[in-house]
């Protein structure tokens, strides 16, 4: 199979790409940071990835996503999966009075995303089959004082791929929507971390199984979704005084 | 965040930092200041202080696969790597780590900073001999490589150097090529001591060796104990092929969320130990193939990932020691006496015969006997165990160190005869000493 994956140096995606590694598939990667790349693309090839390429690429300069995603298929020819996994989580006092910093992380969650999609949705149509993966967070389900930016954004996401499911669908194209839990990854450095957090090693093999399996969505690891609608089915007036 | 070591005892807060890169290790490493302690964490396996400080740079980030040479039979990979990674990537390919110990959860960098031993030091050594060089960076954030014949002294210094010289970022290690996972073991009865130094001076030969000994036992039956003798299996010697033999076997146990009552740990042991001795007395002697993973890691394997929760809240202390052999018998005989009449050891310790040690400054091994014990915490384990130390000192032994959470200054200078040149190499490359644990500040190292 061969499979491009954007975000590639996230904590999630690494340990989603060594899982795709170890069945000897072929893989391409996107992100920003080039020794970081690099240095993945040698741990993909030692444990047994066909052939790994790469592409640097800030995801917030959107007019590079094009040559970005050439490059994949240019490298792997037809693309059975993109993964998207980049994200940031935004410092929440900082982008609730400051918008320019909210635009920014819109961008990188929310925005950019759609951008790649756009791109991506008509790779997958003219191939006529493969799998669209993109990870959004359980944040996107319900928006919530610490994080509604980040959340915001996430949700925009969730919200597209569902009406883009619809679209790719006659094409044989699955899109899947990955709600990560709470992580721990360089993402969430410095939190204190309690019985609900997950190893991105977990969090990957949930990804995997469920693009193996053509899911829809997937909560990882999955009590999340048992988490989320019970956080959703609080009545707003009291919602709206807590501060979780 | 409250941290400590495998043993649970002591506990420490510290801020934990988890460097993804080398650029981000090194704006970690030159922003630290002289005032509080920065040490470097691998898995956590060790069983005190060693890796305990104000700050702790985590590895487990660090955890690439740089390069495998088939050919030369070689693995470059980040510290944060762990050796079950490695043997997951090199078992299904023929290869197989030289050095491993008890468990396989611990981290290249780890096993490079204490230089651990396995079943097998009296003929391979320890884990540092077939490292073939390692990347340090040190207190100025520069990279030095470090080899046999680049850097020497500060190879020897670091490999053993419990992380105190600078970190460890990557390393290439030598592999033994293997034709099968099975393990040819071997097991012998022993009714005492003298019976089971002998069987291990009689098959020194034999590539792996190691004795379980019940520790509670007195008298005549001082010492009484079990031999394991391994051999890998030469797959074309034997029956099977070699492609269902090199596979990789995960054993993950479940974790436990809470400490059980310490004497839980005793009964388990003690049933253990009980069965296998009277199954094995019956039979005279006994030979068998066995997985890798029984032979090398039953402790990975008892279905429970967190089995140091089974000594209860207050945590364990480990206590092991070498004794050269000429002096062996005697100094191991006077701790079992100790150990035995004062009730508290655990049911259960591991005997091995080391060979000769190498060049690194403060590794653990030299020719003799090494022999492991664990204490419960309690209060009154401390004293005793300074009365073992004396034991030890008289007979020219010393204590490990990424086992210990309690010896003296004094009882580990008299121990590592190499202390004050690795103090000096340690102060040429970190004269303001950024790099300290709570351990070496205890020892007098930093
Ligand atoms: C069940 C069990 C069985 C064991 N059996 C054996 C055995 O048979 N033989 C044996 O020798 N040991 C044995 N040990 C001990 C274990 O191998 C060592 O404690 C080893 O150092 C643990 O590695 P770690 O990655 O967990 O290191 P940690 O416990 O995290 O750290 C140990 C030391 O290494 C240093 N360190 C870690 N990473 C780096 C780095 N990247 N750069 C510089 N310094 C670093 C730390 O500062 C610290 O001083 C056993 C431990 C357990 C729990
Ligand atoms: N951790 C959690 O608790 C959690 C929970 C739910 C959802 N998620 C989602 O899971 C995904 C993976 O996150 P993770 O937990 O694996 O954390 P991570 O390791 O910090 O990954 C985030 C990745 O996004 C990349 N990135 C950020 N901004 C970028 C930009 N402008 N251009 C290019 N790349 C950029 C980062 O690149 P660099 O490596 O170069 O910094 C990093 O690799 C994210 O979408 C995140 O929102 C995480």
């Amino acid at each position: 199979m061969n499979i491009v994956i954007i975000g590639a140096t996230s904590a999630i995606a690494k340990a989603s790409a060594r899982i795709y590694a170890e069945r000897n598939e072929s893989l391409f990667l996107i992100a920003r940071n080039e020794s970081r790349l690099v240095e993945l693309c040698s741990d993909l090839k030692v444990r047994g990835a066909k052939s790994v390429g790469t592409a640097m690429l800030d995801i917030n300069k959107f007019n590079e996503h094009e040559k970005a995603l050439d490059s994949a298929a240019e490298f792997l020819g037809s693309i059975d999966i993109a993964l998207i996994c980049h994200g940031s989580l935004p410092n929440q006092q900082q982008v609730e009075i400051n918008f320019k910093s909210a635009q920014k992380e819109i961008n990188t969650n929310g925005v950019s995303v759609i951008s790649l999609l756009t791109i991506l949705s008509e790779k997958f149509i003219t191939q006529g089959h493969g799998t669209i993966a993109v990870i959004t967070s359980v944040a996107g389900d319900r928006g919530r004082q610490p994080n509604y930016v980040y959340g915001a954004a996430k949700s925009m996401v969730s919200t597209y791929l569902q009406g883009l499911r619809g679209r790719l669908f006659p094409h044989k194209v699955n899109i899947v929507d990955i709600r990560p839990g709470l992580v721990d990854s360089p993402m969430t450095a410095g939190m204190k971390k309690g019985a609900l957090w997950s190893s991105p090693e977990k969090v990957a093999s949930k990804i995997v199984k469920g693009i193996d399996n053509g899911k829809h969505t997937i909560y990882a690891p999955a009590y999340w979704r048992l988490i989320m609608i019970i956080v959703c089915a609080f009545p707003e007036f009291i919602f709206k005084r807590l501060k979780f | 965040m409250e941290v400590s070591g495998w043993g649970r005892h002591p506990v420490t807060t510290a801020d934990i930092l988890e460097p993804v890169d080398s650029e981000m290790l090194k704006k970690i490493v030159t922003a630290q200041k002289k005032s509080d302690s920065l040490i470097c964490r691998g898995a956590g396996r060790s069983y005190g202080d060693s890796s305990l400080a104000d700050k702790i740079i985590s590895s487990r980030f660090l955890d690439s696969f740089l390069e495998l040479n088939e050919t030369q039979n070689t693995i470059r990979c980040g510290a944060g790597v762990s050796l079950d990674a490695i043997l997951k990537l090199c078992i299904p390919r023929g290869l197989f780590l030289k050095v491993v110990p008890g468990t396989r959860y611990v981290s290249v960098g780890g096993a490079i900073a204490a230089d651990i031993h396995g079943k097998n030091h009296h003929v391979d050594g320890s884990f540092c001999n077939h490292v073939q060089s390692i990347s340090l960076m040190l207190a100025s954030g520069e990279i030095f490589f470090c080899s046999e014949h680049e850097n020497s002294e500060l190879f020897h210094a670091s490999c053993g150097g419990m992380g105190l010289t600078g970190i460890i970022v990557d390393a290439t290690i030598v592999l033994d090529k293997i034709s099968s996972t099975s393990i040819q073991q071997q097991s012998l009865v022993a009714n005492n001591l003298r019976e089971c130094f002998d069987l291990l001076e009689e098959n020194n030969s034999s590539k792996y060796s190691v004795a379980w000994l019940d520790c509670l036992s007195r008298g005549n039956e001082l010492g009484r104990s079990m031999v394991f003798l391994g051999e890998h299996v030469d797959a074309s010697q034997s029956k099977q092929n070699s492609n269902s033999t090199l596979k990789y076997r995960a054993s993950r146990g479940i974790n436990i969320p809470f400490s059980t009552p310490g004497f839980l740990i005793n009964k388990l042991s003690m049933s253990i130990f009980n069965k296998t001795y009277f199954n094995l007395k019956k039979a005279g002697k006994q030979k068998s193939n066995v997985n890798y993973n029984s032979f090398f890691f039953p402790l990975d394997n008892i279905g429970i990932a967190n089995w140091n929760k089974l000594y209860g809240s207050k945590g364990f202390v480990q206590y092991q020691f070498v004794i050269p052999s000429d002096a062996a018998f005697e100094g191991i005989q006077q701790v079992l006496n100790k150990v035995s009449s004062a009730g508290k050891g655990s049911f259960l310790s591991v005997l091995k015969k080391f060979g000769p040690e190498n060049k690194n400054l403060l590794s653990f091994p030299k020719e003799g006997y090494t022999l492991a014990l664990d204490f419960k915490r309690e209060e009154q384990i401390f004293p005793l165990l300074d009365e073992l130390d004396q034991i030890i000192l008289e007979h020219d032994g010393r204590i490990y160190l990424t086992k210990d959470a309690r010896m003296s200054e004094a009882v580990f200078k008299a121990g590592y005869s190499n202390w004050e040149d690795f103090l000096k190499i340690k102060t040429q490359f970190d004269p303001s000493c950024i790099f300290a644990s709570k351990q070496s500040n205890r020892l007098g190292l930093s």
